[in-house]
């Protein structure tokens, strides 16, 4: 293992940090899973370069990053759409290609969904903190010291030449989701459903959301018709244990969908997102629109399970023919 | 919740008890762990356990609690630590001492023999890491939050809101009252476990001076 400089940042854009899949098991001492908010793209992005489904990648967020590659290495690009760039050149995502030395990478602005995954082949070479790579920005640590990409910051990776034979890979254009501006998410009810009148439920169900601008990493803040609850409940409950795709509703009745920046919260759940379709979160951005779909809990896992199983096919292709 | 995570509720009230149940049940489960759970979240009067939903179905998961609700009186849970935590009251270190003295009615030792009188459950780590929320505060202290939260609060801050008491483990916003600030470190993520406290812990605070305090620190 060599461990070489990969990349350099020649400007970080405003949100650019280090992820991967999460931080697990700590969410007892209060630690959050941190992480990609999209997953599913970076660990396509991940399998496009040759790399371990779980390596760390640099999450963009709507716009800005500029890096320069220090030697050849293989990248690829999946997630939102910030317009990416090679040079003066237009860069194909959802495909592996190589940087030559010198070469830039520039992501011009937001044309679909919010944010994009960049893999090195050879992955980052960043210490495991708490079992994770992943930057938790509140509490300072993982990632790259903790904090957001600067200008000047050269990130390491691990025998990257080892990786310059996947290049030209496709993700399936039939696996890649289509970003729009009206989101679909399915949904299950509970844990405290049964504290917000059927008209509440219904509310959630037959009405079209808002993404406000106060939306980051911890929550997705919608605005639409209140959701009512019992009115016998209080505003807030006990606090207790929550995860990502949670749907809580603070007295004002506007829903917000926890995300992975948070271990606990005091206000109750009407619903959450169903696990296959998390990743989406992290592609929604302040304008965009959101209804719900009840579904039953069989038809969540099958749902996940097709998807993996799709993953796992296309994994077994690209070994093959490497 | 959702298709990979399931709520266990010991109770509806928070009470010592309660709580107490909730890390017997969340201590045993994890001592027998099942593949396939992620995380174990315990809090006031439940905790959450995080699965993979493509390694363990919730069916697997409800007979395993239900096995472990017959031999919870037979297994062996450890005694929750007691720590002594070190506090300078008042002054720079508890901006807001004066307006809970000032509250009361009463003056601002009263308000340090209140909250060092008593020994504290740590009810649950979150909000952050290593946010110890405790409890219960002695009656005559209970003090409703700030009506402006605070945008910056420094590390090591003792608070308090309503009938409990926590501590900031790093700088961050929040709106509960400051009365003072201890030395300790209560979150390193080099540390195993990250965490100085861990849910289900005692703690009892002590009063100590500026030269003490300093002493600490370095």
């Amino acid at each position: 293992m060599a461990v070489v400089e990969a990349i350099e940042v020649l400007s970080p854009g405003p949100l650019t940090t280090l992820q991967d899949v999460g931080r697990f098991g700590y969410a007892r001492y209060g630690v959050p899973p941190s992480g990609a908010l999209d997953t599913f793209s970076l660990r396509a992005a991940n399998v496009l370069v040759g790399n371990n489904e779980n390596e760390a990648c640099l999450e963009i967020t709507m716009f800005g990053l500029r890096i320069r590659a220090l030697r050849d290495v293989a990248i690829a690009v999946t997630g939102g759409d910030l317009r990416p760039f090679l040079n003066d050149t237009p860069l194909s995502m959802w495909t592996s290609l190589i940087l030559k030395k010198g070469d830039t990478l520039s992501f011009k602005g937001l044309k679909d969904g919010c944010r994009s995954y960049l893999a090195i082949g050879g992955g980052l070479f960043l210490d495991e903190i708490l079992g994770s790579r992943s930057t938790n920005l509140s509490s300072g640590f993982g990632g790259l010291e903790g904090r957001l990409l600067r200008k000047g910051d050269v990130l390491s990776s691990n025998s990257p030449h080892l990786h310059l034979k996947a290049k030209g890979r496709c993700y399936p254009q039939d696996l890649i989701p289509r970003y729009r501006k009206q989101w679909h998410l399915r949904i299950i009810f509970g844990p405290q459903n049964d504290q917000f009148t059927q008209e509440g439920k219904n509310t959630l169900l037959n009405s079209p959301y808002q993404v406000r601008h106060q939306s980051d990493r911890t929550g997705i803040r919608l605005s639409g018709p209140l959701i009512e609850r019992m009115p016998e409940v209080q505003e807030s409950i006990i606090s207790e244990g929550v995860i990502s795709g949670a749907i809580q509703v603070p007295g004002d009745g506007q829903p917000i969908i926890i995300l992975v920046e948070i271990v606990t919260g005091g206000y109750r759940k009407i619903a959450t997102v169903i696990t296959a379709d998390l990743a989406l979160l992290g592609q929604m951005k302040p304008g965009d629109m959101v209804t719900f779909e009840e579904i039953s809990l069989n038809d969540a896992y099958e749902t996940l399970q097709e998807m993996e199983e799709r993953i796992k096919g296309f994994k077994k292709k690209i070994s093959i023919n490497a | 919740m959702g298709d990979r995570s399931v709520l266990v509720e010991l109770g509806d009230e928070i009470s010592p008890q309660v709580n107490r149940r909730v890390r017997e049940f969340s201590i045993a489960l994890m001592e027998s762990p099942i593949e396939g759970i992620v995380e174990i979240v315990p809090a006031y009067r439940s905790f959450l356990i995080i699965y993979d939903p493509l390694k363990l179905t919730l069916a697997t998961i409800k007979s395993r609690m239900e096995d472990l609700q017959k031999k919870i009186k037979e297994i062996e849970i450890p005694e929750p630590k007691t720590l002594e935590v070190p506090v300078i009251y008042g002054g720079k270190y508890g901006p807001d001492m004066e307006w809970v003295a000032d509250y009361h009615k009463m003056g601002v030792e009263e308000v340090i023999r209140l909250h060092t009188g008593t020994t504290y459950q740590v009810y649950m780590i979150g909000f952050m890491p290593g946010f110890p929320y405790m409890g219960e505060l002695p009656q005559g202290l209970g003090t409703p939050r700030r009506e402006t939260p605070r945008t910056v609060i420094p590390q090591g801050s003792v608070a308090i809101a309503q009938r409990q008491t926590g501590i900031y483990p790093v700088e961050s916003p929040g709106g509960w009252q400051i009365l003072g600030r201890t030395p300790l470190k209560l979150f390193n993520p080099l540390h195993s476990p990250p965490a100085l406290l861990e849910m289900g812990d005692l703690v009892k605070f002590v009063s100590i001076g500026e030269a003490e305090f300093k002493q600490w620190q370095s």
